[in-house]
C-alpha cells in the first residue's frame, strides 16, 4: 500500500517535472488561453484525484502549490496589500510577509477548490489592447446555482511560464488583495510590521492544526 | 406598494420598531467611529463591532450547531430538494426585480428558471433550470432601490440579519414580503417554521463557506464588511465596475 503510494508519487513528480520543462519552453500564451489552460486543467486534476475528493486537504495545496503558485507574483500581491508601510519593510520583514501571506492564501484557495464538484468555467471576452502590460481576464464558474464570478488580474511577463503572472483575483466582485488591505493597515498601526508578520503566522499555525 | 409591505407596516413588529427608533438613533450616534483606521462607509463602526460580536456568537452556540445537525441527519436528496424549493420562490421574486431593474437577460434567464423548475421541476423541488443551463441571477428589492439611483448609504450589521447598507435595510421588509416563501404558511406559526426550515437550510450551505471564512480572515468583521460593500458595488455595476479605489 505505502510502496504503491511512494511509486506513483514518484511517477507523478517526473511527470510534474516534465511539465514544467515544456512550460518554461512553451510560447507566450494570449491572457486568456492562459486562464483558462490553467482552470481546466486544476478542475480536472481535482477530479481525477480521489484523494481531493475524499476531504485530504494535504493533497489539494500540493495541487495549487505546483500547478497555481508558479504563475502569481506573490511578492507583488503582498506589497499591495501592507499598501504604503512596504516600503518601510527591511528585506527580511518583506520575505516573512511574503511567506506568511502565501501560506495563508495557498490554505484558502485550497480550501474553496475542495467544494468544486461539476463546475465548469467559461471565459468571458477580453477586453484588451495587443500590447496591454496588465489587464482583467474574466471568467465565470458555472455550477448548480448562481454562476461565480472569477476575475485576474495579470502583468505580462515575457518568457516566463505561459507569459502571463496574476497579481489580483476577485471572486463574486471582491478583489481579495482589497480585502486585506485594511486588516493589514490596522495591525500595523497596532502593532507594527513585526506584529503582522506575527498576526499571520499564528493564523497560519491555527490553520494547520486543524483537521480540514 | 403591495399589501403585503402596508401590512408590515401597521404589523406590532412595525409598531414596536417606530418606538425603538429613537433610542436607537442615540445609541447610533454616540457609537461613531474616529480613528486613523476609521471606514468612511462605516461610520458606527462600534455598534456594528457589538452586534457583529452578538450575531456570531448566537451563530456558533446555536445555528452553526443546528445547521451542522441537519446537514448531518437530513438525506442530501430531501435537503437539495429543500433548498431548490426555496431558490425557486427567490427566483421568483429575483425575476419582479430583475423585471424593475430593466436588465433583460437576468429577467429572461430568472424567469424561464421560474417557469421550468415550478411545472416539470414538480414545484420547484428539482433543478431542472440549471441542467438545462439556465443561469440563475439573484437579485433583490435593494438592488432595484440601486438601479434607480438610491445611494446605498452607510454599513449597518443587524441583530439576527447581519451585514446590510441603510438601502438595504429599507429595502428589508419589500425583500421579506416579496419572496413568497415568507407567507406559505398560511398561519402565522407555520410562517414561523417555515422560516426556521429556510434560515437553517441556507446556513447548512454555508457551512464550508464559513470555515474557510474563519481560516482566511484576520479580522472576521473588516474581512466581512470590506467583502460586502466590495460585493454591493460590483452588482451595481454589472460585475464592472470602475476602478476608483484601486491601485493603477
Amino acid at each position: 500500500m505505502k510502496r504503491e503510494f511512494l511509486r506513483r508519487l514518484g511517477w507523478s513528480l517526473l511527470l510534474a517535472a516534465g511539465l514544467g520543462a515544456g512550460a518554461a519552453r512553451a510560447e507566450d500564451m494570449a491572457p486568456d488561453a492562459f486562464i483558462k489552460q490553467m482552470s481546466t486543467d486544476v478542475l480536472d486534476s481535482i477530479r481525477a484525484d480521489k484523494g481531493i475528493r475524499s476531504g485530504d486537504l494535504a493533497r489539494v495545496i500540493a495541487l495549487v502549490d505546483t500547478r497555481i503558485i508558479p504563475n502569481v507574483d506573490f511578492p507583488r500581491m503582498t506589497a499591495s496589500a501592507v499598501g504604503p508601510a512596504w516600503r518601510q519593510a527591511t528585506p527580511d520583514q518583506q520575505k516573512r510577509l511574503i511567506e506568511e501571506f502565501k501560506t495563508l492564501l495557498v490554505r484558502t484557495y485550497a480550501g474553496a477548490l475542495q467544494q468544486v464538484s461539476d463546475q465548469t468555467i467559461s471565459m468571458k471576452p477580453l477586453r484588451a489592447n495587443p500590447d496591454d502590460k496588465e489587464l482583467v481576464v474574466r471568467s465565470e464558474v458555472k455550477g448548480s446555482g448562481d454562476p461565480i464570478q472569477l476575475d485576474y488580474r495579470l502583468e505580462k511577463t515575457p518568457g516566463q511560464g505561459g507569459g502571463w503572472k496574476i497579481f489580483n483575483l476577485n471572486v463574486l466582485g471582491v478583489w481579495l488583495v482589497e480585502t486585506y488591505k485594511s486588516q493589514f493597515a490596522s495591525e500595523i498601526s497596532s502593532k507594527g510590521l513585526d506584529g503582522l508578520i506575527a498576526t499571520l503566522a499564528e493564523r497560519n499555525k491555527t490553520n494547520a492544526a486543524k483537521k480540514n | 406598494m403591495t399589501r403585503g409591505v402596508q401590512r408590515w407596516l401597521v404589523s406590532p413588529v412595525a409598531r414596536r420598531a417606530s418606538r425603538l427608533a429613537i433610542p436607537l438613533a442615540v445609541v447610533l450616534l454616540q457609537g461613531c467611529a474616529t480613528g486613523p483606521d476609521a471606514n468612511p462607509r462605516d461610520p458606527m463602526e462600534p455598534l456594528n463591532r457589538a452586534v457583529f460580536r452578538f450575531n456570531d456568537a448566537l451563530d456558533s452556540t446555536v445555528l452553526k450547531p443546528v445547521a451542522t445537525g441537519y446537514k448531518a441527519v437530513t438525506p442530501s436528496l430531501i435537503r437539495k430538494g429543500v433548498g431548490n424549493f426555496f431558490n425557486n420562490l427567490q427566483d421568483m421574486w429575483s425575476s419582479v426585480n430583475s423585471a424593475l431593474q430593466g436588465r433583460g437577460q437576468e429577467f429572461s434567464d430568472n424567469i424561464g428558471r421560474v417557469m421550468v423548475n415550478s411545472t416539470i421541476g414538480m414545484f420547484g423541488l428539482i433543478d431542472v433550470a440549471s441542467a438545462l443551463q439556465i443561469d440563475r441571477h439573484t437579485t433583490d428589492f435593494g438592488t432595484t432601490l440601486g438601479r434607480w439611483g438610491v445611494a446605498p448609504g452607510p454599513y449597518v450589521v443587524l441583530p439576527l440579519l447581519g451585514p446590510f447598507t441603510l438601502r438595504e435595510v429599507a429595502a428589508y421588509p419589500i425583500d421579506y414580503t416579496g419572496d413568497r416563501s415568507s407567507q406559505l404558511g398560511g398561519s402565522a406559526d407555520a410562517n414561523a417554521e417555515i422560516s426556521v426550515l429556510k434560515i437553517i437550510d441556507r446556513r447548512a450551505n454555508l457551512l464550508d463557506a464559513g470555515n474557510i471564512i474563519d481560516g482566511a480572515a484576520l479580522d472576521p468583521y473588516t474581512f466581512m464588511r470590506d467583502g460586502y460593500l466590495q460585493r454591493q458595488r460590483n452588482v451595481q455595476y454589472d460585475g464592472n465596475p470602475p476602478d476608483e479605489d484601486l491601485p493603477p
